[in-house]
């Protein structure tokens, strides 16, 4: 091709600077590996969520720090395929952002003759986001739905009864995200239940970031993300179940006594009441320095701090 | 003329047959890899192509549903339109520049400034895509805003300028080799008839390579059409019949690349994914096809 000659000078000199990083990195990688190989007995496997598998790595990777003994191997996937692994008897430990369902528990309890053992790891709150100078603090679950579902009637701002200056053209911009995430499912469940779906047109960013990032750019718009996510230029609201009910502010205290409505646990299955190292590293995530790391993500910890 | 070329290819010193082994297998490989991939494609998606898909709304319903609960719909109408739209103002916006930039850099400019454009170019060339897609959604976000005064700048037209800015490179590359192929014999002659330099340039060069400038519109466009990462980013990702340049769109690309990574295999959603790509090859296909019969046709005049 006529371009490579043309191309093909600038390109051959950042393959060259790209093998060389890799290289480096590659060398620095195995030599953390054998460090730790060098000790190791066992190894823990470690699959599921989606929404989890940052935590679970960040996890993993502290976990070196502390146990000489043992290396987590983390993937994603999903829940259903973490659970799926379960109950092939694949993994050790499965990541779950749903508790897991009752013909799973049966058909893993059947295959493998021993029953898995569920682990509330700590809560992941969506909270619902607004440009900081949005004239709203609070909202309810019900005009949430109007405004996201399929014959909403929610589209304008001042159909929630405020005037909002620096929206212009009135109109709610829309922030959701990619359809398959699990953070779609599970806020859609929270606005719709399982019988309807969001109307389209809405701007489906990518990752929880890319929403609270948009969200700060755009006075008009409104979104659901993880509520470690906030940043000084958007603004979290109260939420209310439905209108006349007491509002809710997203915090820890609120979704560990469960009165804030959309927040959900994190779920970590073992099969059969853990043992050994397994045990260990279950025990270690749920000790204080296990939890650190949770709320450093941006989820919530099993206890306030 | 058979026993030519044998006799030719026994003379011949023995590493100089194992190289052209190798050379023809290289070229076989590009025909086995083209092929391998469509069956790939087409054997993930044929399962529920043939068996439960609605072609008709496949095709013309704008209602992507793909994880609904309760109403499955598998419409891409407007990932379809989304995609041509932006490619299609993404050439609008592009071929301009790359033609005019290809015709500057071969014509007009001396060679000193020639080399400091061609690195330039290259330069913008190596930007990765995921990177123009960065610049869409933070800097040009806030210049659209500012320019149009809308509410959001992740916009077709957002899209559109940073597509133009992957092709550019790709078209000035082309297109100037396609000018400097054109015999020096053309522009002496014309100028010995007293031609100035944009007549030189409009009624002689431009004509003389009107294939090769062709073929880097061409595959400008195959850029933008393929592209993913930067249109994901700056378009909004939105569902929606684009109504304007300043509304919010969905591409096929984008929509495969957001998705496929949590759909479980083999299920409905991942074939559809499939399907569009199926889609897009068969786009692709049928853009190449062209290319090729006009081509042809500007050949027989």
């Amino acid at each position: 091709m006529r371009i490579n000659s043309r191309i093909g000078y600038t390109t051959i000199c950042f393959l060259v600077v790209l093998t060389c990083s890799f290289a480096m990195s590659g060398c620095s990688h195995t030599d953390k590996a054998s460090a730790a190989k060098q000790g190791t007995t066992h190894t823990i496997k470690n699959k599921g969520s989606d929404t989890m598998v940052n935590l679970a790595q960040a996890w993993a990777e502290m976990y070196t720090g502390v146990s000489s003994t043992a290396l987590v191997e983390v993937s994603g996937g999903g829940s259903g395929t973490g659970v799926a692994a379960l109950i092939n008897g694949t993994v050790d430990i499965a990541n779950c952002s749903r508790q897991i369902k009752p013909k799973e528990l049966e058909l893993a309890t059947q295959k493998n003759s021993k029953i898995p053992q569920e682990f509330i790891v700590g809560y992941d709150a969506l909270a619902v986001y607004v440009h900081q100078d949005t004239p709203i603090n609070k909202i309810t679950i019900t005009q949430l739905a109007e405004i996201y579902g399929e014959d909403g009637t929610i589209s304008k701002w001042s159909d929630l009864g405020i005037s909002h200056n620096n929206c212009p053209s009135d109109e709610i911009i829309r922030i959701s995200r990619q359809s398959n995430s699990g953070t779609y499912f599970y806020f859609r469940e929270a606005l719709l239940g399982k019988s309807s779906d969001f109307g389209l047109g809405s701007l489906d960013l990518h990752g929880s970031k890319d929403v609270v990032e948009v969200i700060g750019r755009t006075p008009c718009a409104i979104g659901y993300s993880g509520m470690g996510y906030a940043t000084p230029h958007v603004k979290m609201l109260e939420v209310a179940t439905a209108p006349g009910e007491p509002y809710y502010a997203p915090n820890l205290k609120n979704v560990l006594d469960k009165t804030y409505p959309i927040a959900r646990p994190l779920y970590m299955y073992s099969l059969g009441e853990p043992m050994g190292e397994v045990k260990a590293y279950l025990d270690w995530i749920l000790s204080a320095e296990g939890q650190k790391i949770v709320e450093k993500l941006g989820f919530v910890p099993l206890t306030g701090s | 003329m058979n026993i030519l070329r044998k006799r030719r290819a026994a003379n011949l010193p023995f590493s100089e047959t194992v190289i052209e082994l190798f050379i023809r297998l290289c070229g076989i490989s590009c025909i086995i890899f083209v092929f391998g991939i469509f069956f790939f494609v087409f054997r993930e998606g044929a399962g529920f192509l043939f068996n439960g898909l609605d072609l008709g709304q496949f095709l013309t319903s704008p209602e992507w549903y793909p994880t609904s609960l309760s109403n499955k719909r598998y419409g891409t109408f407007a990932l379809i339109l989304g995609t041509f739209s932006v490619t299609t103002l993404a050439m609008c916006i592009a071929v301009p520049f790359g033609l005019g930039a290809a015709i500057f850099v071969s014509e007009f400019c001396g060679p000193k400034l020639r080399e400091t454009f061609k690195i330039i170019i290259e330069l913008l060339a190596a930007i990765p895509s995921v990177v123009w897609g960065f610049i869409g959604l933070t800097l040009m976000n806030q210049l659209i805003i500012a320019v149009f005064n809308v509410p959001i700048g992740l916009t077709m037209l957002n899209g559109s300028i940073m597509l133009a800015l992957m092709s550019v490179p790709i078209i000035v590359s082309i297109a100037e080799d396609a000018l400097k192929a054109v015999p020096d014999s053309y522009r002496e002659a014309a100028e010995a008839l007293g031609a100035t330099r944009w007549q030189v340039v409009y009624r002689v060069l431009l004509p003389a390579a009107k294939n090769g400038l062709l073929a880097a519109v061409l595959l400008g466009a195959a850029r933008s059409i393929g592209e993913t990462m930067a249109v994901l980013m700056a378009t909004g990702h939105s569902v929606n019949i684009p109504s304007g340049p300043l509304s919010w769109i969905r591409t096929l690309t984008a929509t495969i690349a957001a998705e496929l990574g949590e759909v479980a295999r083999g299920d409905e959603h991942y074939q559809v994914l499939f399907i569009i790509g199926i889609l897009l090859f068969t786009i692709t296909f049928v853009v190449n096809l062209i290319a090729d019969l006009v081509i042809k046709g500007i050949r027989q005049e």
